[in-house]
């Protein structure tokens, strides 16, 4: 297959950048999107231009690290990975825009590469449970309902990848977030943390820059994991319940 | 002595301003603002419905109202502060998202987010206008300063005549046209804004989030066809006509 790429070329976090036109030539159909990069980068290294920087690591859809906005959609269209996507689902002859995710705090580190560790800080601000180490406790010692496991588990599935803040139109991480906060908070090995997780967590989440929900639900229909908006609404009303017991001086 | 160390000594802001200036604080703010506002909007359809009871039961409707006093004013200046409350928090919540995401992407999609969704700002600015025309028309009776001396008799009382006014207010087709407008704006506003304050409460799940949405849309047209019946009753059907002379 044959395709024409307009790929974002940024030498560095603060140097301006702009869309380069390459054209991507015998393509196999059952290329993933990023070995379809890796083709044309090592077509580019025999025209001595430098190659185009990209994030990928497991390529099995589970890690989180790719990432890639392709013609204006997180991941691409379809539901999964970038990784996950294939070039039998473009059209032979298809120009195909590749820019970076873009958020403000996802800066920008060389072309398609963001540093999207605004997210590692908000997890360390709470994405955590206080679990005794040393050996593994029994298995089943503590009941759960198949209920609560399955809702927190919908919530886990999280990869953690950004896609949700770099289709935001106001680039927010509430689903990012209030999806660790349900996973945790719903489990009973995270309950006792409950509250100061959650105002911990969306506090660096404001603190790190990132916007705040407008109900557009973009981040729900890009979510590689399908991880379902209205846990937004759970975080919200979480972290509203939790700043009162803060304001009448409970304990949190 | 002993002097204890724990946290009786407190920096920074406290727990009720950390609430109300994060991001779920400000929305919450607007969500509730918002219903407070919605529920004035119900209200005042059900007023405006005494037009069809006739001249006597709207002039009454009115003048029972504005018997209130005292208490009428608080309602405005109660009303007037939710609107206030209302914007400012939403221009704090637009001035962080644009920072939030300064660099728009070249190739856009507008990925399953709704025209409603996305026009909220702008649609809320032109109710704005809207509603300040309306009060310039109907309540300060500026626009049309012959509206000032309309009286009427009602059970022997000389009361000011608000069914001729709304009939000579709604006799000219820009008047009614600008209404409709206003009001189809109102309704694109709320389509969003009525599903979205339930999930920014939290009173949602999964399973009931497109019920609210169908409900809210259903609510909001329902809301503009009970407000665009009234202009259009008179201007098209001649509800009271010979009312104003």
């Amino acid at each position: 297959m044959k395709f024409h790429l307009k790929v974002w070329r940024q030498k560095s976090c603060n140097a301006p950048g702009n869309l380069e036109e390459y054209d991507a030539e015998n393509i196999p159909a059952e290329a993933s999107f990023l070995e379809m990069l890796d083709i044309v980068n090592s077509q580019l290294t025999g025209k001595n231009i430098e190659p185009i920087q990209f994030d990928s690591d497991c390529r099995e859809g589970i890690c989180g690290n790719c990432s890639l906005t392709i013609n204006g959609i997180p991941h691409g269209k379809g539901r999964g990975t970038t990784c996950q996507l294939y070039m039998r689902n473009f059209q032979d002859g298809e120009t195909i825009t590749i820019e970076p995710f873009r958020a403000d705090a996802f800066p920008v580190r060389r072309d398609l590469v963001t540093n999207r560790t605004a997210f590692d800080r908000v997890m360390q601000a709470g994405g955590y449970i206080s679990e005794r180490s040393g050996s593994a406790p029994d298995a089943n010692a503590v009941p759960i309902s198949k209920v609560i496991a399955d809702e927190a588990m919908d919530a886990a599935a999280c990869i953690g990848c950004g896609a949700c803040a770099a289709a935001c139109p106001n680039g927010s991480a509430m689903l990012f977030v209030s999806a660790k906060v349900t996973h945790l908070g719903l489990l009973p090995q995270g309950k006792p943390e409950k509250n100061r997780r959650v105002l911990g967590m969306v506090r660096q989440m404001d603190e790190e820059g990132f916007g705040n929900c407008s109900n557009y639900y973009a981040c729900e229909a890009v979510c590689p994991a399908g991880v379902p908006a209205s846990f937004i609404g759970r975080m919200n009303r979480e972290f509203t319940a939790a700043s009162v017991k803060e304001m009448i001086g409970l304990n949190v | 002595m002993i002097t204890s160390s724990s946290s009786s000594v407190r920096t920074g802001p406290c727990p009720a301003q950390l609430w109300i200036f994060s991001s779920i604080g400000k929305k919450t703010i607007v969500s509730l603002t918002g219903i407070a506002l919605v529920l004035f909007v119900i209200g005042h359809l059900l007023g405006n419905f005494t037009i069809y009871l006739g001249p006597d039961a709207m002039n009454l409707y009115a003048e029972k109202l504005h018997s209130l006093g005292p208490i009428l004013w608080a309602i405005r200046l109660a009303l007037l502060a939710t609107v206030v409350l209302h914007i400012y928090f939403t221009m704090l919540l637009w001035k962080e998202n644009k920072a939030a995401r300064p660099q728009k992407y070249i190739a856009s999609d507008p990925i399953k987010t709704t025209v409603f969704a996305r026009t909220m700002r702008l649609s809320g600015l032109i109710v704005l206008s809207f509603v300040i025309f309306h009060l310039a028309h109907f309540t300060v009776r500026v626009v049309d300063p012959s509206f000032q001396n309309m009286e009427t008799q009602l059970d022997g009382r000389q009361v000011h005549d608000v069914y001729a006014m709304v009939v000579k207010g709604f006799s000219s087709a820009p008047v009614v046209l600008g209404y409709v407008i206003g009001l189809f704006l109102l309704t694109f506003h709320l389509s969003h804004g009525i599903s979205s304050l339930f999930q920014t409460l939290g009173i949602t799940n999964s399973h009931i989030r497109h019920t609210y949405e169908l409900a809210a849309r259903v609510l909001a047209w329902a809301l503009f066809a009970g407000y665009t019946s009234i202009p259009i009753a008179v201007f098209v059907f001649g509800l009271g006509k010979g009312a104003a002379q």
